[in-house]
């Protein structure tokens, strides 16, 4: 595994796009195929289900360290990271066990069904018998997320220098349900096309947001705008008579979903679209959808309280040809002919919002919460359907956050980056003379604006519960966000979507900050 | 009559002798452990520190009345038997300890266990009551052996030379600077220092605590002759303007919080070498096993933390709220 650890640490050492590329194509020609293909797959997020559950893997380390779990737990909170965090305690630093990454992949899989006992004696026999970077990567392997920072671009721009295969390809090879198991990296990378497997989506082309590059309102009749509409990004495709459901994250969620097989689809089409909650010709909110995603199986109520539908609004595949290349505008109108001779309720096709002027389309931006929306998306008439995030052709322009100024009442300290200092925080409107706490938020400020809130906290602490201390309520801070509904698993009975610092408001005094009734008036509007 | 230490708002007092130790706002005696600038401040009317401390006290606080005195040489003041002894931490550095009616307290400023080219090495004194450090007090700090981090340093070094990269390595101008320079195999390429660097430097060689004279580095040296070099500067040289110009350049930084990822990350460096001026977890356990204390009083660190852990392997130990800062994540000027 000695290369796999260089690679990750070389990985981590750099944010440079460049330099990760150079160290993936080194590694790659270094490894065999096994390995090649189990770290494009682990790199990509298929990582096989955790073998072995954190909280064993906590209280095996604590034990092995000699120390009492509160105090795993504090040391685990500082360092942010749960593989670092046992790797740093256990103290052999020697390297005892040479095995390829697949082998070592093998072994993990094999875990899966063992008895605790079994994997107790496997975990711990490995963290004495590796040295510290090999028990951090090895942690990651048997367990939490395994994420490098690397993105899917990153990988398959390495792995095309690699092979000399174009980038746009290799990332339509590498979509869909596969794994190292079941595939190998000759037929997956080397000799299959992307149409083989049926079931295979195309890459998703994602927007930037808006910025001053884009001047599409110099020319308003060369682009189209329509609805950021606010449910999951999916792409739904029927081949030889089967249909598949995939969202963004290249999860398959057909089964989730059987309102979106009811209807008939022609074979070889693919749509690209929102899975939105909607409800007598209008849409539900985020919150609403929420509760469908974390479902297997689907009750009837719920498909009754909280049906879904397919809004599409592109389509990448029409009579089993890849039409990708072809305007937007004539992909548009192929798309709108197939969803209204299909002709069902749980399939609708995405208008186009008409505009002529800035001012037209400013105004329906400032509109988007009437419809349940995030704002618009701006498309070139004649954008091509490209591959992953891309700037030039396709921009997302949200609304302007909601805002709320709140008294910061209690603080904990953050993680990673962050360890050390007070930098999560919870804050609090008024509700008849007393402070009612309605949200989190750790993120908006920067690095010097922390230091200081961190000062603050320390200099005015009011009491410690656990790890969580309340604070003196004398900041105030604007809290921004992107939604607002009502939830009874919050004692103010109001849930936030995105909540964030936008500004600290030090011109203000506590006494100033909203109250609860300005809240529920948001939510009357928005919610 | 209270404790024979104790904590109030200028600092940590001793009444019965009356002087503070490490003051945080102004007094009349003031024994100082070291030269930091979160122990040693300005405004007291007199200070008494470590000989080799008294050069770097005036360099930073200019004139002042002190007053410098040996290890292990003992004075009385009040009744109150004082001494100061090595704690290992920088040049000069040491633990105070303080004596009336057969009670014993030793106030440990900052201090490490590990070697140290400049710092004499640490010495564990028996006490009743020991106040200690825990900047680094959470069971994931355990420091690398000394020699490798220099050798992964030198091995930097090189591979920047190869990629015709200018080497700059932040580490504080007061003790870790000296360390590394004392440390480092001087025959890989030239070596020069940052302005802040240098004058402490001076201080060392002074005291023949550093041999060699490391040129600074003005703007009246050729950039091209930069290119195999290493520069030592203090922690807020990464990223500044200053560090642009020596551009194409890869920046190191060498503390105790490399050995955690996410702060690696906050300070935006290359490279993280694991080096620390403070004990480490093992470190502060041993060291606290050896003085015989059966009371500990934690000051700066993780002090809600490692007291929990001293209370559960039996000792009665307590926090107490003090302006000592340690080794930082975001170091800056501070320390300079
Ligand atoms: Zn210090």
């Amino acid at each position: 595994m000695k290369h796999f650890v260089d690679l990750f640490e070389s990985l981590d050492q750099t944010t440079k796009t460049n330099e990760r590329v150079s160290s993936l194509v080194h590694y790659l020609d270094k490894v065999n195929d096994q390995d090649k293909l189990w770290t494009i797959a682990l790199l990509s997020g298929k990582r096989p289900k955790r073998a072995v559950n954190s909280s064993h893997m906590k209280e095996w380390a604590a034990e092995i360290a000699g120390i009492p779990m509160s105090l795993f737990e504090e040391t685990y909170h500082v360092v942010g990271d749960m593989a670092e965090t046992i790797s740093l305690l256990i103290s052999n630093d020697q390297s005892l066990i040479e095995k390829s990454l697949s082998e070592w992949m093998g072994e993990v899989i094999a875990l899966k069904g063992e008895s605790d006992e079994v994997k107790k004696t496997f975990v711990t026999n490995v963290w004495k018998k590796v040295n510290r970077r090999e028990r951090f990567v090895f942690n990651k392997l048997i367990g939490g997320s395994f994420r490098v920072g690397v993105s899917q671009k990153t990988m398959v721009k390495a792995l095309a220098k690699y092979t000399e295969i174009e980038e746009s390809e290799l990332a339509h090879r590498l979509m869909g349900n596969w794994t190292p198991e079941t595939h190998s990296y000759d037929e997956l990378i080397l000799t299959r096309t992307g149409t083989e497997d049926h079931s295979k989506p195309y890459p998703f082309f994602l927007a930037y947001p808006l910025d001053e590059t884009s001047d599409f309102t110099a020319n308003p009749k060369v682009w189209i705008a329509e609805r950021k509409w606010d449910g999951i990004r999916g792409q739904l495709i029927k081949r030889n008579d089967e249909i598949y459901i995939w969202t963004r994250g290249e999860e398959l969620v057909t089964d989730k979903y059987p309102e979106l097989l009811q209807f008939d689809l022609p074979n070889g089409v693919a749509l690209d679209g929102e899975i939105l909650a909607y409800k007598n010709g209008k849409p539900l909110g985020f919150n609403d959808l929420q509760k469908r995603i974390g479902r297997k199986t689907v009750a009837k109520k719920l498909l009754q309280d909280i049906p879904v539908v397919f809004l599409s609004y592109d389509l990448m595949e029409m009579d089993g040809n890849d039409i990708r290349q072809d305007a937007l505008v004539s992909r548009r109108d192929r798309l709108k002919k197939l969803v209204e001779e299909v002709n069902h309720q749980s399939l609708l096709f995405s208008e186009e919002v008409a505009f002529q002027n800035e001012e037209d389309i400013s105004s329906e931006r400032e509109n988007a919460r009437h419809y349940q929306t995030e704002g618009l998306m701006i498309k070139r008439r004649d954008s091509t359907y490209q591959v992953g995030r891309k700037r030039g052709d396709w921009w997302k322009w949200k609304v302007e956050p909601l805002v709320i100024d709140a008294v910061l009442i209690y603080a904990m300290r953050g993680h990673g980056r962050r360890a050390n200092l007070f930098t999560d925080y919870t804050f609090a409107v008024w509700n008849e003379g007393e402070l009612v706490p309605f949200t989190k938020a750790y993120s908006g400020l920067t690095d010097q604006e922390f230091r200081q809130v961190d000062r603050f906290v320390r200099n005015n602490l009011i009491e410690k519960f656990g790890p969580v201390r309340s604070v003196k309520p004398e900041l105030v801070f604007e809290i921004a966000f992107e939604g607002i509904a009502e939830s009874s698993r919050h004692k103010s009975g109001i849930a936030l979507r995105f909540p964030r610092m936008s500004r600290w408001r030090k011109d203000k005094v506590p006494e100033e900050a909203n109250s609860l009734s300005d809240l529920k008036s948001l939510l009357k509007s928005y919610g | 009559m209270g404790q024979l230490l104790s904590f109030t708002d200028k600092g940590i007092f001793c009444e019965q002798g009356d002087f503070y130790i490490d003051p945080w706002r102004p007094v009349k005696n003031a024994i100082i452990t070291h030269g930091h600038s979160d122990h040693s401040r300005l405004g007291h009317t007199n200070y008494l520190t470590h000989t080799d401390s008294t050069p770097i006290l005036k360099h930073r606080l200019g004139t002042i009345s002190v007053e410098g005195i040996k290890y292990r040489e003992s004075f009385f003041k009040n009744g109150v038997k004082v001494s100061l002894h090595p704690a290992g931490h920088i040049l000069g550095s040491a633990q105070v300890r303080v004596e009336h009616k057969g009670e014993v307290w030793v106030a440990s400023g900052d201090y490490k266990t590990g070697p140290d080219p400049v710092a004499e090495a640490f010495e564990p004194v028996k006490c009743h009551t020991f106040i200690t450090e825990c900047t680094f007090g959470l069971p994931v700090f355990r420091w690398p052996a000394e020699k490798s981090v220099i050798e992964e340093v030198e091995s930097w070094w090189r591979s920047n030379i190869q990629q015709n990269k200018v080497s700059l390595l932040c580490a504080y101008a007061l003790g870790k600077a000296q360390r590394v320079l004392s440390l480092i195999d001087p025959t890989i390429g030239p070596i020069y220092v940052h302005g802040a660097v240098h004058s402490i430097n001076a201080i060392h060689r002074d005291g023949g605590f550093l041999e060699e004279d490391f040129p600074y580095l003005s703007n009246s040296i050729d950039k091209e002759s930069l290119r195999d070099a290493l520069i030592v500067a203090p922690p807020s040289a990464a990223g500044s303007t200053w560090a642009n110009k020596l551009k194409p350049l890869s920046v190191a930084m060498a503390s105790g919080w490399m050995l955690l990822r996410g702060s690696k990350r906050r300070r935006n460096v290359d490279r993280g070498f694991i080096l620390s001026d403070h004990a480490d977890w093992d470190g502060l356990n041993a060291a606290i096993k050896e003085t015989g204390a059966e009371n500990i009083i934690c000051t700066h660190g993780y002090t809600d933390q490692y007291a929990e852990w001293l209370r559960y392997i039996g000792y009665n130990a307590y926090t107490e709220k003090t302006l000592f800062e340690g080794e930082s994540i975001d170091e800056n000027v501070a320390k300079e």
